[in-house]
C-alpha cells in the first residue's frame, strides 16, 4: 500500500473507530433521515388525495428528501469529522507525522462517504415497508444523482472546515447554516420556476438545482436529462476544486499563525 | 549515529524568526545541534521555546530564517523528514474517546510502522501502560496520558525526539524511569532529544548541552555544568533564575 493511501486509511479507521465505540453516534447517523422519511412519507399520503401533480409520480417527495439528505449528510460528514480532531486538540500531532493536507481531505471525504450511505441508506430501507417506495427503481440515475449531490455536499464541507480553521470553534454552526442558506434555491420539493424570475439565475448556478430538476424529470417523464447533469457535474468539479483549493490555503495560513496548536474544547 | 560526520546535523537553525504582527515571538536564533545529543531550550514562559519547536517541526511557518532537520530543509521538503521525526507536548492531545491501543495504532499508520502491534506492545509494557490499553484515553490520569503521549511519540523510533516537558504531571518514581528510560533510548538508538522544560533537575540530568532563551533570543549556551560555573552558581535552576529576571547577560 502506498504511504498515502496507507495515512488516508489511518484517518478513516480513526472515524469508524469513534463510530463503532459510540452507539447513539451510529443512531443519530440514522435518526434525523428516518424522521424526515417518515414525517415526508405522511405528507405524500395527505396530499396524495388532493394533488393531480403529486399522483403522476407518488414517491417525489420522499425521493427529494432522501437526495437532499445525501447532499446534507455529506457537507456533515466532512465537517464534523474535521471538527473532532478540533474538539480533541489533535491537529498539533497529526501534522507533526507524514500526513498531508489533501490526505486528510481525501479522509474526510470518504468517511463523509460511510456516514452518508449509513444514514440515508438507512432511510431508504426503511421507506421500502412503510410507504411502498423504493428509492432505488431509479436505477442508474439514482447513483449519479447520489454521487452529484454527496460531492456538493462534500464542497459545503470542506468551506465550512476551513472557515472554522481561519475563525477557530466560534464559527462551527456554519456546519448547519450554510447548507440550509442553499436549500430553498436548490428546488428540492419544488420545481426551479417557482422561484422568483431574478432569483433562478441563482438557483441554476448550484449543482443541486440541476440534479433535483433531473429527479423530477426522471419520475415524471421518465427521461433522464444528460444536459441537467452535465451541468451538475462541470459546477461540482468547480466547486469541489473551489473548496479544496480554499481549504489548503486556509491550511497554509494556520501555519503561519500557528494555529494548529491552539485548537480544543 | 552519534556524531557521524558524514550525517548532517540533527537540527541546524540560522537566523530563526516568528513575528505577529508587532510581537516578536523568536527573533534571529541561531544553533545547531550533532547527531545523538540530548539539548534543552530552557526559558521562562514566553521565551519562544514552543515556537522553536513549531518551526522545527514545520508546523509553524518561520517569518525568516533556515531550519534545517536531520538533513531537510523544513520550509520546502519537512515530508522528507517528518517519518523520521516525533514529538510531545502538553499542548496538544490525542482523542478522547478512543481507547488507547487504538490511537497508537491511528498513530502507527501515519508512521508506517512495520508490526505495528508488536511495536504498541513493547512500548505498552516498557513504558507500564499495557493495563490501560483498551481504556479510552480521556479516561485516563494526567500522568497515565503523558506515558501514552510519550509512547505516541516514540512508535517510529524516530532520530529526533522534540518533548515539550516530557516528564510533567509524573510523579516523582515515574519521572525518573521515564528520565532512565528516555536516556537509555537515546544511548541504544543513537538518536537526538531536544527537551523544553522547567524541570531544570531533569535538564542537568539528562542534557549535553542547553541553550537559554528569553524574549525570543538565545542568551546564553553551554552544558549544565558550565552555565552553572559560569554564573556561579549551584545549580541550574538557580542560573535560570538569574536569566529570567535580567540579573546577567552573557556576553
Amino acid at each position: 500500500m502506498s504511504g498515502s493511501l496507507r495515512r488516508i486509511g489511518a484517518m478513516m479507521l480513526r472515524n469508524l473507530y469513534l463510530l463503532r465505540g459510540s452507539w447513539p453516534r451510529l443512531l443519530e447517523l440514522i435518526y434525523w433521515p428516518t424522521v424526515q422519511v417518515v414525517m415526508w412519507g405522511f405528507i405524500t399520503q395527505f396530499f396524495s388525495a388532493s394533488s393531480a401533480w403529486l399522483v403522476q409520480a407518488s414517491g417525489v417527495l420522499i425521493a427529494a428528501v432522501l437526495l437532499w439528505d445525501v447532499m446534507f449528510r455529506g457537507n456533515l460528514g466532512v465537517s464534523l469529522s474535521f471538527f473532532e480532531e478540533l474538539y480533541s486538540r489533535n491537529l498539533g500531532y497529526l501534522f507533526a507525522s507524514p500526513l498531508r493536507p489533501l490526505e486528510l481531505v481525501a479522509a474526510l471525504l470518504g468517511i463523509s462517504l460511510v456516514r452518508t450511505l449509513i444514514g440515508v441508506g438507512g432511510a431508504a430501507l426503511i421507506a421500502i415497508p412503510l410507504y411502498h417506495y423504493s428509492i432505488f427503481t431509479m436505477g442508474l440515475p439514482l447513483l449519479a444523482y447520489f454521487s452529484n449531490l454527496l460531492v456538493t455536499g462534500w464542497a459545503i464541507g470542506l468551506m465550512v472546515a476551513g472557515l472554522v480553521l481561519r475563525y477557530g470553534l466560534g464559527a462551527e454552526n456554519l456546519a448547519w447554516v450554510a447548507i440550509f442558506a442553499v436549500a430553498p434555491l436548490s428546488g428540492i420539493y419544488y420545481p426551479v420556476e417557482v422561484l422568483p424570475g431574478w432569483l433562478q439565475p441563482v438557483a441554476w448556478m448550484l449543482p443541486s438545482s440541476h440534479v433535483f430538476e433531473g429527479m423530477r424529470r426522471v419520475m415524471f417523464e421518465g427521461v433522464f436529462d444528460w444536459v441537467l447533469l452535465r451541468n451538475a457535474v462541470l459546477l461540482n468539479l468547480l466547486y469541489l476544486g473551489g473548496a479544496v483549493y480554499a481549504f489548503l490555503r486556509v491550511f497554509r495560513v494556520a501555519r503561519e499563525r500557528g494555529l494548529l496548536l491552539h485548537f480544543g474544547e | 549515529m552519534r556524531g557521524d560526520p558524514a550525517l548532517p546535523p540533527a537540527v541546524e537553525v540560522k537566523g530563526l524568526c516568528k513575528r505577529y504582527g508587532e510581537v516578536v515571538a523568536v527573533d534571529e536564533v541561531s544553533f545547531t545541534f550533532p547527531r545523538g545529543v540530548c539539548a534543552a531550550l530552557l526559558g521562562g514562559n514566553g521565551a519562544g521555546k514552543t515556537t522553536t519547536i513549531s518551526m522545527l517541526l514545520g508546523l509553524l511557518i518561520p517569518t525568516r530564517g533556515e531550519v534545517h532537520v536531520l538533513g531537510t530543509d523544513m520550509r520546502l521538503h519537512r515530508y522528507r523528514a517528518l517519518d523520521r521525526i516525533n514529538f510531545s507536548s502538553p499542548y496538544v492531545d490525542l482523542p478522547q474517546r478512543l481507547t488507547v491501543r487504538e490511537n497508537l495504532t491511528i498513530y502507527a499508520h501515519l508512521y508506517g510502522v512495520r508490526r505495528h502491534r508488536q511495536r504498541i506492545q513493547r512500548l505498552a509494557d516498557e513504558l507500564e501502560i499495557a493495563a490501560f490499553l483498551k481504556r479510552p484515553y480521556g479516561s485516563l490520569s494526567a500522568g497515565q496520558r503523558t506515558r501514552v503521549l510519550l509512547a505516541k511519540a516514540l512508535l517510529n523510533e524516530p532520530e529526533l525526539l522534540l518533548m515539550d516537558e516530557p516528564t510533567a504531571s509524573l510523579d516523582p518514581d515515574t519521572a525518573d524511569r521515564i528520565r532512565s528510560y528516555l536516556m537509555a533510548y537515546q544511548r541504544t538508538s543513537g538518536a537526538t532529544l531536544l527537551l523544553a522544560s522547567h524541570n531544570m533537575g531533569e535538564v542537568e540530568r539528562m542534557c549535553d548541552d542547553v541553550i537559554m532563551l528569553r524574549s525570543g533570543r538565545v542568551v546564553d549556551r553551554g552544558r549544565p555544568g558550565e552555565l552553572i560555573e559560569r554564573y556561579g552558581r549551584e545549580t541550574l535552576e538557580q542560573v535560570f533564575l538569574d536569566i529570567a529576571r535580567n540579573h546577567r547577560e552573557a556576553s
